[in-house]
C-alpha cells in the first residue's frame, strides 16, 4: 500500500500539535478511515517524538520539574483520583510517561535523599505496583497505559512489531527461495553491526541491486531514514554495500510515500535508500 | 650554542626550557603557550645550530673514551668531508672548528662548494651551519683546508661571530682550493693504492692529531689546536679510515704490514673457536646456467659503488678479484680467507665507506673485536660507582634523548650506534689514569661545557645506558639478536637494573628474529615468451635479430656469471665488445625498447630478491649448497656464517649506495653499453614500472570472511615484494638519470651555479615530487618514501641543488620530522621506523648536503596530510616486519655487530655470552638426499612450466591458491569449530566450579586442544587432495594430455598443502585460542549463565500442530488489550463502555495468538501476561465498565447475580489463558499489589465474591498455592489500608484460609464462595 506524499504531509499536518492519547489517535482514525491503524499510529508516533525532541530540555529544567511535581502534590490532595499527571502533561504538551518519569524521579529523590539510578526508574516505570506511594503508582501507571507514543507499553509493542516483521520477511526470503544470512549468523560470524538479513546473492529491485535489507518498525520518513542512516546504514554499506529499507510500514522516496508492509514489500518495492536519500 | 649547553650544564636552564626553545625554532611549529626562557631567548637565532652542536659537542667529549671502537660514521653538520667517514676525534676537530674557529668554519663552507644561493642568512652567519656547509664537501676540500693548516693565525673568532667577511671569501677561495691539482692525486691514491698505502697514509694525521689533541685538551682557545686539528681531520680521505688520535704508531700491531695483520687477526679471536673450513672448495667453476651463483663474501663491500664515479667502483671490483686466488688446499682457503677479510675492511673503510672496522688491527688495547686474552686486562670494567657530574650527564642524555624523539638528528640510527659505542667503549686502567688528572685539570675550568664529562667509561657508560633507557621503544623493536645482546650486556646490567629488566622481557617476547643473509630465491633465466610476439615487431628481421640479442644477453650473464669472480677477470674487457656489438644491431633495427624491456625482467627476476647494501645472497658462499640445506638449515647455516663474516666488518650505519650480486652486472652492461637509446628505453620501462607498481592497491579494504590472516600474510608478502622490487628499479632509475652528471669530485662553485642554472630548466624524467605528495596525501608514504630514498641516493652532486629535487629533498625532510615514532592509529610503529631509518640513511649519502638537514626551513613545502584516514591508506597497515626492516636498511645490522665485538671483546672476562659453536657433521643435518630431491624437484617443476603455456602456470597458482585457503577456512569451520564447542562446554563446568582465574582455565582448556589441533594438517592434507585436482581438470583446456593434466595436478595440490598446511601448523594453535577466548567473553558476557530452573520455565513451546500461523500479531493484542486498559483506569467519557462481546473475543484471540509462537517474543509474551494481569485486577474491582448484552437484574437474588454476572466469564477465560496458552509463569502475584489492591479499596460497594473468586481460580488452575496466596494476604494486611478495608480484608483472609482448609477436595466452587461470602457480610 503506497503513500503520497500529500497525504502523508496531511496527517502529519493535522497531528500538528495534539496529545498522543487514545482520544487523539481516534479522531486521527475517523479523518482518514482509509489509513490503518498502525501506518496511522507510528506515523502519529515518529510526529510527535520529532515535536518532543524539539520541546524536551524545557521540561527537564529545575524550575519546571519542581513546579511539575508541586503540581501533581496539590492535585492529589485535592482529589487523589483524578488524573492529575496525565491531565498535567496535556496541559503543558509533554509525553505523560515522560512526566510520569520526571515526577517519580523528583518524588523518589526526595524520599531517598539522592539521585535513584535509571534502573530503578525504569523498573518502576514498567511496574508501577512496585512504586512506594500507591497514589503515585496509580498516577504513572494511568500516564503510561494512556500515553500511546512513549512508555514501557509503547516501546514492546514496537518492539513486537519489529520481531514480528523480521519473521514476515524472513518467510518470504524463504517463499522467495532467496539465500540469506540472518542477523543471529553474521553476530556468530563477528560482524559488529549487521542488518536483519544479508542476501547471499544479491537481487535486482527496480534496477536497483539489493545486498542487504533491514526492517523497521516505524514509518520509513525522511527524518528517520536519515537518522537510521546515520547510525546503521552507512556502516552496514561499508560492510555489504548496498541495501533495501523496506520501512516497515512504508518509506518515502521524492514525493511518493510506499505504505508497503514488509507483506508486500519485497513484491512492490525495494528502495534503494542509499541512493533515494 | 656553547651558552645554551654551557647554561644547562650549569643547572641554569632546565632541559624542558632548552627543549621548548628548540621547538619554537626555524622549522617547528611556533611556540604558542610556551614561555621561553629568558636565557634562552637572546639565544634564540641559534637554535637550528643547536642540534648539530649538540651532537658536535657529544662527539667531541666522547672522542677520548671512543678511540678503540669504531668511529661513529656521521654527517653531521658539525663533521667534515664525508663526515661518515670521520673518526671521533676528528668530528671534535671538526667542531672545534666551528665552534670556536671563525676562519675555518668559513673556509670549509667555501671549499665545500656547496653554499647555495637561498642558504638563508641565519643559517650562513652562523658557525654550525656554515660548518654543516663543510659536511659537504667532498675530497676536493679536504686539501684546500690542509692549507689553511699552514695558516693557523687566519682566523678564529668566537663561536657567536656572525661574519659577513665570508661571503667575500668564499667564491675565490673555494675555486682556488679546488682547483688545487694535487687533490686528485692523492685521492687516487687511496683508491688503488692497497691498505699499505693507506696505512701509511695515516699515519702522518694520526700522529699529529695525537700530539695535538694531547696537547690541547682543555685548552680551547689555542689557535694551533684548530689548527692542527683542521689539519689532520683535513687530510685526503684516507682519514677518514683512520682510527681515533690516541695511536700508537710504533705499535708493530697498530700498523703492520698486510700479512702480519691478517695473521694477527686470526690469532685474535680465539673465542670464536671456529675454524674456517672450506665449504665451497668444491664449487665447480662452471655452474649449471640456472644457477646464478653468488660472489665471494668479500666481494660485495669491494663491488660497492663509490659515489665518486662508477667507473673507479668498476676498477676496485677487479682488483678485488686480484685477490681471490683459487684455492686448492685448505691453507690456501685458509690463506685466501684472511686476505679477503683484510682486504674487506680496508675497503669498507674506504672512502665512501665508513667507520673504522675493527678487524682493522689499531691499537691492541684498543682493537674492538680483538678479544685478546691478553689485552682483556686492560678493558676497564665499568662501574656505576665511580660516574662523575652524574647531574650534567643526565641533563645531557635526556637532552639528546629528546633531540632523537623528535626527529631533529639526522639520522636517529647514527646516534643509537654512537650511544651503542659509548656503552661498548673500553678504558684503559691507564686512560683513566690520565682522565683523572684531566678530570682535575677541567674541574679548574669554569666553563661548563667545556669541561670532560666522558672521560671516563663510566660516564659514558652512564650516559649510553640512560639514553638507551630514553630510546626504550625504538630498541625494543629492533630484531631479536640486538635485543639479546642489550637484554645480556652486563653494562646496563649493572647502570640500570629495571632497563636490563625491560630489555630481557623484551628479548623473550620478541619474535623479530631476521637473519642479514636472507634466504633468497634465486630463479633460473627465464625466457619471457610474451616478448617474443612477432607481432610486436615492425618486421621479420627486427623479430630475428631480436631473437639473437636475447640469446646474447643470456650468454653474456651466463659468462658473468661463471666468470666475474675469477682472478684477472674483467667485465668491460671480456664483455664490452661484446656488449657494445650486440647495441649496434638493436640501433640498427631500432629495438631498443624491446630489449630494455627484456633487461628490465631480468633485472627484477634476478635482483628482487632482499639484496641490500652487501649482504644479499651474492655474498653467500654457494647458493647451491645452501638451498639443499633445506629452509632450516639454511637459515641456521646463514647465521653461522653471518658469525664467520659479518661480525668483522663493521661499516657503520651508513654504507653508500652500493649495486650487490646481481645487481653489479646490470650496472656494469650500462656502464659497457653506453649506448644513449638503450639508456633512454631503459629510463622509460623503469618509469612505468615504477608507476605501475607505486600505484598498486596492495591492501584490500576489509576482509569480510574469516581468513584475514591468512590474506594480511598475503598482503604483507606482496608489499615486500613490491617495496623490493620498486626500491630495485628506482636505484637503476637514479643510477642512470644521474650518470651523465656524475662526477668524481664535488663540481667547484662556478661550475656548480652554471650547471644548476642549465639543470634547472630541464624536466625531471619522472616527477618524484609529484609522486612523493601523492603517496603523503593518499598515506602511503610506507610504499613510495622507501623507493624515492633509493632514487635520490644515486643523485650527483649537483641534483640537489636544483629547484626541483630541493622540494623533493624538503618535503621529505618534513616527512621525516613529522615521523615522531610512537605508536598510533595513523601508521604503525615499524612502518615509520623503516621510513625514519631510509631517510636517516639518505641524509648521509655523500652526495646529499648536509645543511639540507639543520638549515633548510622545512616550512616551505607545506605537507599537506589529510587527517582522515581512509581504510585503504598503506601506512596505517602494519606491513613492516622487522625481517623487511632490515632487508631494507642492513646498515641496521651494524648494531648487532657492535654489541657482537664487544661480546667478543668482554668475553674472556667475564666469562659470558660467547657461545662456542660445535661443529656439527653434515650427515646430521636433514637427510640430504631428500633435500637435494626437493630442490631437484623444484628445478623440475619450473622446466614443467615453463614448457607449458604461461595459463597454466596461473591456472594452476590459482588453484593452489584458491584450495589452500579454502582449506583453511574449511577446517576453520569444521575441525576448529568443533574444538571450540568443546571447550565451550568445558568451559561451562568449570567456570561453575570456581570463578576465580579465568585466564588459567582458558590457558588449560586451550592447552587440552592443541594436540588435537594437530589433525588440522592431516584434514588439511586430504582436503587439498581431494580438491586440487577437481579444480585443475575443470580449470584446464579439455584436450590437455593426460600426463601434463596429472602433473599439473599434482604441483596444485602440493602448493595448496604448502600454503593451508604452513598456515595452519604456524596458526592453528593461536587460532584455536583465539576462538576459544571469544566463545569464553561471550559466554561471560551473558549476565548469568542460564540457570537450569530458568531454562525449564522458558521452555520454548512450538506451535500446535496443523497451525496456520493466521493469529493476530502481538503486537495487535497488546495493543488492543491497552486500550482496554485505558479505558479502565480512564480518564474516560461518560459514556464510554467496553463491549463485553468484544472483550471476550478479544480474549480468545489472545489465546490464538499465544498458541501460534510464530511472532511471539518473550517480551511480547511477558507484557502479554502482566497486562492481562492488569485486566484481571480492574475487572476483579469492577473498574472495567462493560456493556453487559443483558443488563443484570438490579434485585434479583445474590445468587443469581453472581451467575449472570458476565465478569465471572471473563475472569474464567483469563485463568484458562493463564493456565493453557502461556509458555512462561504469569506473574499473578502482580493481583495482590499495593496498586491492585488499592482499587478495590476504592470501590464504594467492594465486590468480594470477583476476589474471591479469583483465589480461587488461582489455586485451582495451580497457578498459586494456597499457601502463597494466604501470604500474600498476610502482607497486604501489614499495609496502611483504610482501617473498614483491612477489616474486610482480614475477614476475607479468613474466609479463604478456613474454606481451603476445611474443604478439601472442594465441591462446587460457586457454591463455595457464596456461602463464605454470607459469612463475610455476615460478620461485617
Amino acid at each position: 500500500m503506497k503513500l503520497s506524499k500529500a497525504q502523508y504531509d496531511e496527517i502529519a499536518q493535522f497531528l500538528g500539535h495534539v496529545q498522543p492519547t487514545r482520544q487523539s489517535l481516534r479522531k486521527l482514525k475517523e479523518k482518514f478511515p482509509s489509513q490503518s491503524q498502525s501506518t496511522l499510529l507510528s506515523i502519529f508516533s515518529q510526529e510527535y517524538q520529532k515535536q518532543i525532541k524539539r520541546t524536551h530540555a524545557k521540561h527537564h529544567t529545575a524550575e519546571a520539574v519542581e513546579t511539575y511535581y508541586q503540581r501533581y502534590l496539590n492535585g492529589v490532595m485535592k482529589n487523589a483520583a483524578a488524573p492529575v499527571l496525565l491531565e498535567l502533561a496535556n496541559e503543558v504538551d509533554f509525553a505523560p510517561s515522560l512526566m510520569a518519569r520526571i515526577v517519580l524521579e523528583r518524588f523518589l529523590q526526595e524520599r531517598e535523599q539522592a539521585i535513584p539510578s535509571k534502573t530503578l526508574i525504569n523498573s518502576m516505570l514498567r511496574d508501577p505496583s512496585q512504586i512506594p506511594d500507591g497514589v503515585l503508582a496509580n498516577q504513572v501507571y494511568q500516564c503510561t497505559v494512556n500515553d500511546c507514543c512513549y512508555g514501557p507499553l509503547v516501546d514492546c509493542i514496537k518492539h513486537a512489531i519489529g520481531h514480528e516483521h523480521e519473521v514476515l520477511l524472513r518467510e518470504m526470503l524463504l517463499e522467495k527461495n532467496l539465500s540469506f544470512i540472518a542477523e543471529d549468523q553474521l553476530r556468530a560470524k563477528g560482524y559488529d553491526k549487521t542488518p536483519d538479513f544479508i542476501l547471499e546473492v544479491p537481487v535486482a529491485v527496480e534496477g536497483h541491486i539489493i545486498h542487504w535489507i533491514e526492517s523497521k518498525a516505524s514509518f520509513g520518513d525522511e527524518s528517520s531514514h536519515q537518522a537510521y542512516l546515520q547510525d546503521q546504514f552507512w556502516s552496514y554499506w561499508n560492510r555489504v554495500q548496498e541495501s533495501a529499507f523496506p520501512g516497515q510500514i512504508s518509506c518515502i522516496k521524492g514525493d511518493t510515500v510506499y505504505g508497503t508492509g514488509v507483506t508486500r514489500v519485497f513484491l512492490c518495492g525495494y528502495q534503494k535508500v542509499i541512493h533515494s536519500l | 650554542m656553547a651558552a645554551v649547553l654551557e647554561l644547562l650544564l650549569r643547572e641554569e636552564v632546565a632541559v624542558g626550557a632548552v627543549l621548548r626553545w628548540l621547538r619554537q625554532g626555524p622549522g617547528h611549529r611556533p611556540a604558542e603557550e610556551n614561555h621561553i626562557h629568558d636565557k634562552l631567548v637572546s639565544l634564540s637565532l641559534l637554535q637550528k645550530d643547536f642540534v648539530p652542536f649538540l651532537l658536535n659537542f657529544l662527539r667531541e667529549q666522547t672522542s677520548q673514551i671512543l678511540t678503540n671502537g669504531p668511529s661513529t660514521p656521521a654527517k653531521t653538520p658539525n663533521s667534515k668531508a664525508h663526515g661518515s667517514q670521520r673518526t671521533g676525534s676528528e668530528r671534535r676537530a671538526g667542531h672545534a672548528t666551528s665552534s670556536r674557529v671563525q676562519l675555518f668554519s668559513q673556509r670549509t663552507s667555501v671549499t665545500s662548494c656547496t653554499t647555495d644561493t637561498s642558504f638563508s642568512p641565519a643559517a650562513a652567519s652562523s658557525g654550525s651551519s656554515s660548518f654543516s656547509g663543510s659536511n659537504l664537501s667532498s675530497p676536493c676540500s679536504d686539501f684546500p683546508s690542509m692549507a689553511s693548516s699552514s695558516s693557523p693565525s687566519f682566523g678564529y673568532s668566537p663561536v657567536l661571530n656572525h661574519s659577513e667577511r665570508r661571503s667575500s671569501q668564499k667564491a675565490s677561495l673555494g675555486s682556488f682550493l679546488t682547483a688545487t691539482p694535487e687533490a686528485l692525486p692523492v685521492r687516487r691514491g687511496r683508491r688503488k693504492g692497497g691498505s699499505a698505502v693507506s696505512a701509511s697514509g695515516r699515519q702522518v694525521p694520526r700522529d699529529m692529531g695525537r700530539s695535538l689533541a694531547e696537547e690541547e685538551d682543555g685548552k680551547n682557545d689555542s689557535p694551533s689546536w684548530s689548527g692542527g686539528r683542521r689539519k689532520r681531520s683535513e687530510v685526503p680521505l684516507v682519514s677518514a679510515r683512520s682510527p681515533p688520535s690516541q695511536l700508537n704508531l710504533n705499535n708493530l700491531e697498530e700498523f703492520p704490514p698486510m700479512g702480519a695483520a691478517s695473521g694477527w687477526t686470526n690469532k685474535s679471536k680465539p673465542s670464536r673457536r671456529i675454524n674456517p673450513t672450506p665449504v665451497s672448495a668444491e664449487r665447480p667453476l662452471s655452474k649449471p646456467k640456472t644457477c646464478f651463483t653468488s660472489t665471494p663474501v668479500s666481494q660485495s663491500p669491494t663491488a660497492r659503488f663509490s659515489s665518486g664515479s662508477s667507473l673507479e667502483a668498476f676498477s676496485t671490483v677487479q682488483e678485488g678479484n686480484l685477490t681471490s686466488a683459487i684455492s686448492s688446499s685448505l691453507q690456501e682457503e685458509r690463506e685466501m680467507l684472511k686476505k679477503e677479510r683484510c682486504k674487506l675492511l680496508h675497503q669498507a673503510s674506504s672512502p665512501a665507506g665508513i667507520s673504522l672496522d675493527p678487524g682493522t688491527p689499531t691499537k691492541p688495547s684498543y682493537t674492538r673485536s680483538a678479544s685478546l686474552p691478553a689485552e682483556s686486562h686492560l678493558v676497564t670494567c665499568a662501574d656505576p660507582a665511580k660516574i662523575s657530574c652524574k647531574k650534567q650527564l643526565e641533563c645531557l642524555a635526556q637532552l639528546y634523548s629528546s633531540c632523537i624523539a623528535e626527529n631533529l638528528v639526522p639520522n636517529i640510527f647514527l646516534e643509537l650506534f654512537f650511544v651503542l659505542q659509548l656503552l661498548t667503549s673500553k678504558g684503559t686502567s691507564t686512560a683513566e689514569e690520565e682522565e683523572e688528572s684531566d678530570l682535575e685539570v677541567n674541574e679548574g675550568s669554569k666553563n661548563a661545557s667545556g669541561r670532560q664529562h666522558f672521560r671516563s667509561v663510566h660516564n659514558c657508560v652512564y650516559f649510553a645506558v640512560q639514553v638507551l633507557d630514553y630510546q626504550y621503544e625504538i630498541i625494543s623493536h629492533l630484531e631479536k639478536g640486538t635485543l639479546k645482546f642489550l637484554a645480556e650486556n652486563e653494562r646496563i646490567a649493572s647502570f640500570s637494573p629495571t632497563l636490563h629488566e625491560r630489555l630481557k622481557q623484551a628479548y623473550e617476547s620478541s619474535t623479530a628474529k631476521v637473519s642479514l643473509l636472507l634466504p633468497c630465491s634465486v630463479q633460473s633465466v627465464s625466457f619471457q615468451p610474451e616478448t617474443d610476439n612477432r607481432s610486436n615487431f615492425p618486421s621479420d628481421r627486427a623479430f630475428h635479430i631480436f631473437k639473437k640479442q636475447r640469446d646474447i644477453f643470456y650468454e653474456l650473464l651466463r659468462e658473468w656469471e661463471d666468470n666475474h669472480e675469477k682472478t684477472g677477470w674483467d667485465f668491460e674487457r671480456v664483455l664490452g665488445n661484446k656488449i657494445r656489438a650486440m647495441m649496434a644491431h638493436l640501433s640498427a633495427t631500432c629495438n631498443h625498447s624491446h630489449f630494455a624491456r627484456l633487461f628490465q625482467k631480468q633485472l627484477i627476476q634476478m635482483c628482487k630478491g632482499p639484496v641490500g647494501g652487501g649482504a644479499s645472497w651474492g655474498d653467500t658462499p654457494d647458493q647451491d649448497v645452501l638451498n639443499m640445506l633445506g629452509p632450516d638449515n639454511l637459515s641456521r647455516l646463514k647465521r653461522l656464517q653471518e658469525r664467520f663474516v659479518v661480525p668483522q666488518s663493521i661499516r657503520g650505519p651508513c654504507p653508500p649506495p652500493s649495486f650487490p650480486g646481481c645487481q653489479q652486472f646490470f650496472r656494469d652492461f650500462i656502464l659497457s653499453a653506453g649506448s644513449y637509446q638503450f639508456n633512454q628505453h631503459l629510463v622509460d620501462s623503469l618509469c612505468l614500472k615504477i608507476l605501475e607498481l607505486d600505484g598498486l592497491t596492495l591492501v584490500e579494504h576489509e576482509h569480510s570472511d574469516g581468513e584475514a590472516d591468512m590474506d594480511e600474510q598475503d598482503e604483507k608478502k606482496r608489499f615486500t615484494v613490491v617495496l623490493l622490487s620498486l626500491r630495485l628499479l628506482a636505484k637503476f632509475l637514479g643510477f642512470l638519470v644521474f650518470l651523465p652528471y656524475r662526477t668524481v669530485e664535488q663540481p667547484t662553485r662556478d661550475l656548480q651555479d652554471s650547471a644548476v642554472a642549465l639543470r634547472n630548466q630541464t624536466l625531471p624524467v619522472l616527477d618524484v615530487l609529484k609522486l612523493l605528495r601523492r603517496s603523503i596525501r593518499d598515506h602511503r608514504s610506507i610504499l613510495t618514501v622507501p623507493w624515492i630514498v633509493e632514487f635520490l641516493s644515486l643523485a650527483d652532486h649537483i641534483a640537489p641543488f636544483l629547484d626541483y629535487y630541493r622540494k623533493v629533498f624538503c618535503l621529505l625532510l618534513q616527512v621525516y620530522r613529522l615521523m615522531v615514532l610512537s605508536e598510533d592509529k595513523e601508521m604503525s610503529f615499524l612502518n615509520k621506523l623503516l621510513i625514519l631509518a631510509v631517510l636517516g640513511w639518505l641524509f648521509q649519502v655523500p652526495s646529499v648536503p648536509e645543511e639540507l638537514f639543520f638549515a633548510t626551513d622545512v616550512r616551505q613545502e607545506g605537507v599537506m596530510v589529510d587527517t582522515v584516514t581512509s581504510a585503504q591508506a598503506l601506512d596505517s597497515v602494519p606491513l613492516v616486519d622487522q625481517q623487511l626492516l632490515y632487508t631494507c636498511c642492513p646498515y641496521l645490522g651494524e648494531l648487532r655487530k657492535l654489541l657482537a665485538s664487544f661480546v667478543a671483546g668482554s668475553g674472556a672476562k667475564n666469562g659470558g655470552f660467547i657461545r662456542k659453536i660445535t661443529p656439527t657433521a653434515a650427515e646430521s643435518l636433514a637427510p640430504k638426499a631428500s633435500v637435494t630431491q626437493r630442490k631437484l624437484q623444484v628445478e623440475l617443476e619450473q622446466a614443467f612450466f615453463h614448457n607449458q603455456p604461461p595459463s597454466l602456470r596461473r591456472t594452476v597458482e590459482f588453484v593452489a591458491e584458491r584450495v589452500g585457503s579454502n582449506c583453511v577456512k574449511h577446517i576453520k569451520a569444521t575441525l576448529v569449530a568443533e574444538l571450540v564447542q568443546r571447550a565451550e562446554v568445558m568451559l561451562q563446568d568449570k567456570v561453575k566450579e570456581e570463578d576465580a582465574n579465568h585466564d588459567k582455565l582458558l590457558e588449560e582448556v586451550c592447552a587440552h586442544l592443541y594436540e588435537e589441533g594437530a589433525q588440522a594438517l592431516i584434514k588439511g592434507r586430504e582436503f587439498c587432495k581431494k580438491k586440487g585436482p577437481e579444480a585443475v581438470r575443470v580449470l584446464l583446456p579439455e584436450e590437455t594430455s593426460a600426463a601434463v593434466l596429472s602433473s599439473a595436478e599434482d604441483i596444485a595440490v602440493e602448493l595448496a598443502t604448502e600454503k593451508a598446511c604452513g598456515w595452519l601448523s604456524a596458526n592453528i594453535a593461536a587460532l584455536i585460542k583465539r576462538e576459544v577466548k571469544a566463545t569464553f567473553n561471550r559466554m561471560l558476557k551473558v549476565p548469568g549463565l542460564p540457570l537450569p530452573s530458568e531454562e525449564a520455565l522458558e521452555l520454548r513451546r512450538d506451535c500446535p500442530p496443523g497451525c496456520q500461523h493466521r493469529a493476530p500479531f502481538p503486537s495487535q493484542i497488546i495493543n488492543e488489550i491497552k486500550d482496554v486498559l485505558c479505558v479502565a483506569v480512564g480518564p474516560r467519557d461518560e459514556d464510554e463502555v467496553i463491549d463485553h462481546d468484544w472483550l471476550e473475543s478479544l480474549l480468545g484471540r489472545l489465546s490464538q495468538t499465544l498458541r501460534c509462537r510464530k511472532f511471539m517474543c518473550p517480551t511480547s509474551e511477558q507484557q502479554l501476561a502482566k497486562c492481562t494481569v492488569e485486566l484481571a485486577s480492574l475487572l476483579v474491582s469492577d473498574r472495567v465498565p462493560l456493556s453487559a448484552g443483558i443488563k443484570p437484574p438490579e434485585k434479583s437474588s445474590e445468587r443469581l447475580r453472581v451467575k449472570n454476572n458476565p465478569t465471572y466469564g471473563l475472569l474464567k477465560l483469563l485463568l484458562s489463558v493463564w493456565k493453557e496458552d502461556f509458555g512462561m509463569p504469569v506473574p499473578v502475584q502482580l493481583m495482590f499489589s499495593r496498586k491492585n489492591i488499592g482499587y478495590l479499596s476504592e470501590v464504594k460497594q467492594r465486590e468480594w465474591d470477583l476476589f474471591l473468586f479469583m483465589l480461587h481460580g488461582l489455586v485451582e488452575h495451580d497457578l498459586m498455592r494456597t499457601s502463597e496466596i494466604e501470604s500474600c494476604l498476610r502482607s497486604l494486611g501489614e499495609l496502611p489500608w483504610p482501617s473498614d478495608f483491612l477489616k474486610e480484608l482480614e475477614m476475607l483472609s479468613r474466609v479463604f484460609t478456613s474454606e481451603h482448609h476445611r474443604e478439601e477436595p472442594r465441591t462446587n466452587p460457586r457454591e463455595l464462595t457464596r456461602q463464605s461470602l454470607g459469612t463475610v457480610t455476615a460478620q461485617s
